[in-house]
């Protein structure tokens, strides 16, 4: 697993929970400027935290063209917003769908093809909020809100 | 025989938290290899040996259902619950122990009087009026009620000093008001707030006050009397005892012309065919077979905090408060709510950092072996008018110590570190 580079010392587990590239993305979330005319625009909210999100989309041609996350949260909901936004941005309405699912399923413990690792890349370090299971939720947060936006928008 | 357990080893003595400490056994559990510091007691409280020892005693020697049997076993345990009850009344001071009925919780007792007293007093017009620092248990009951009955709920309205607006009682509390339901202590502030001139207001226009003493009577000496409180509750989990028990006080002529809760066994006094009479007090509230071990045990956690004396228990606390806040204040980033002098708030501290989010930080904190409570704490309306969306929270009882307070101190400066760069 990938250490962080400040180490944790007396807060002992902390660095499995917040590795380097989420405090990264903590302190940096990208894809965070408004989408112009978004076809999706919808607020997440986790009542239990606060934490509450605003997500806007482009989708042209069945792709996601523009991206854009603000919001505020706790480390882990914000770094994975932007995490998410990177990762969605310039992908087929499918691919984005079936990252969810890979997402989720990292979450609940299981085991991930090679494929599904190499498309997920850096949010892999997420995988450690298993051991957090409190704050899965809080990782979950946009990936949720995103995915049932895109599958209802595909619908119409 | 005694199965209410024996009085603890502090009585006649001082309080000496060491002592006390030592009668709590999960103190001594690590918690992510450090010593457990436990401050989320406004939450629930740990339990000292004496009321888990009560409970497993009852069902090895006693267990038997109240009220019914003429057996020996059925003797005892109606007996033992109702010394329990017996207790209770002292403890708060109530003048007949018929006017202490035993609930779930808090929550329940609350709900008790607006399904009941309420339900049946007020009608379309009139007004039931509660704070802007209330629990959920304690809003949501009354906004239900007042649609179905058409009627207003009013909010007295708290400042940004942490303290109730006293200045407009007259025109809030007003002769449509049928009920005042008001905190005692805020969960979330920690403010003492004027129940006793609340009471006099309610008086004044005809009303009755329910006081949500589920943060005071754990933590200081409660008169019902003194107060004139019509109507009182709390919960014994967070004063030491037991989960699954609560108590509602009230004066004995209102709970005698209320109609019950809840139908069923206990709470009967004739049946037939067609119809049915009501239990005298204050069985006609406690349908079915009552949560009695717990009960018991509630009584031995009364007789503890009895031994240990209400007035050390305060003080206790208001050291430990005065000190916190101070440390507190001292840190960079910190915002604390609620009033800023300690002599008006009890052992409940809720804060924000300015750039740590109140989840990381239980995160961390939990990583120390300290735990705290974050979130909305059951209070989404009052968190939110703080323009926050969660808190976290420190509360204290009769077993923190300074030198948790400072481990507290210390743990949020270590994720400070961590997180801000």
């Amino acid at each position: 697993m990938m250490g962080n580079a400040s180490g944790s010392g007396s807060l002992g587990e902390l660095d499995d929970l917040y590795e380097a590239i989420i405090l990264d993305h903590y302190r940096n979330p990208r894809n965070t400027d408004p989408v112009d005319s978004p076809d999706i625009d919808l607020e997440v909210n986790n009542p239990f935290c606060g934490d509450e999100f605003q997500i806007q989309m482009k989708v042209e041609n069945d792709a996601v063209t523009a991206v854009g996350i603000t919001g505020r949260g706790c480390a882990i909901s914000q770094a994975s917003a932007s995490l998410l936004a990177e990762l969605v941005e310039g992908k087929k309405s499918g691919e984005v769908r079936a990252s969810v699912s890979s997402f989720r399923r990292l979450l609940q413990g299981e085991e991930l093809s090679e494929e599904e690792r190499d498309v997920l890349g850096d949010i892999e370090a997420l995988g450690g909020v298993r051991k957090f299971p409190i704050r899965i939720k809080c990782a979950l947060l946009s990936w949720v809100g995103l995915d049932d936006a895109l599958k209802e928008h595909l619908a119409k | 025989m005694s199965i209410t357990g024996p009085g603890t080893k502090l009585r006649g003595r001082e309080f000496d938290v060491a002592t006390v400490r030592a009668d709590f056994p999960i103190l001594s559990r690590k918690i992510n290899d450090h010593p457990l510091v436990y401050l989320d007691n406004a939450a629930t409280t740990q339990k000292p040996r004496q009321v888990i020892d009560a409970i497993s005693n009852y069902y090895e020697q006693t267990n038997s259902n109240v009220h019914r049997g003429v057996h020996t076993l059925s003797i005892e345990a109606t007996n033992a619950y109702e010394v329990a009850r017996a207790k209770v009344a002292k403890f708060i001071n109530a003048p007949r122990h018929e006017s202490v009925i035993w609930t779930r919780n808090t929550s329940e007792s609350l709900n008790l009087v607006a399904a009941t007293w309420a339900d049946k007093n007020v009608g379309e017009g009139d007004n039931i009026v509660i704070t802007a620092m209330e629990h959920h248990s304690n809003i949501v009951p009354w906004q239900q009620l007042a649609a179905r009955k058409h009627a207003e709920l009013r909010y007295l309205a708290a400042g940004k000093d942490g303290l109730l607006d006293m200045a407009n009682i007259e025109s809030i509390i007003d002769s449509r008001t049928k009920i005042v339901s008001a905190t005692h202590i805020s969960n979330v502030l920690g403010t003492v707030n004027p129940v006793a001139e609340l009471a006099n207001r309610a008086h004044e226009v005809g009303a009755v006050i329910l006081i949500d003493a589920a943060q005071s009577v754990p933590h200081m000496a409660v008169d019902v009397q003194a107060i004139d409180a019509d109507f009182l509750c709390f919960s014994a989990h967070k004063m030491l005892g037991p989960t699954g028990i609560g108590v509602l006080y009230g004066k004995y002529d209102l709970l005698d012309e209320m109609p019950p809760f809840m139908f069923g066994g206990d709470m009967i006094l004739e049946v037939t065919y067609e119809d049915a009479k009501w239990n005298e007090l204050p069985y006609k509230f406690e349908a079915g077979t009552p949560n009695i071990a717990d009960a018991i045990a509630t009584g031995v956690a009364v007789d503890y905090l009895m031994d240990l004396e209400m007035d050390n228990v305060w003080e206790h606390e208001q050291q430990l408060t005065a000190y916190a806040l101070d440390r507190l204040t001292a840190l960079n980033g910190i915002t604390i709510f609620g009033p800023e002098d300690p002599a008006l708030r009890g052992g409940v501290i809720s804060f924000v950092h300015d750039k740590i989010h109140p989840h990381d930080l239980g995160t961390a904190l939990d990583q120390q072996g300290i735990a705290i409570r974050t979130g909305h704490h059951c209070a989404m309306p009052l968190i939110r008018s703080y323009d926050v969306v969660a808190a976290a929270r420190a509360s204290f009882y009769v077993y923190n110590t300074k030198t948790e307070i400072d481990a507290l101190v210390s743990g949020i400066s270590d994720t400070e570190r961590y997180f801000v760069r």
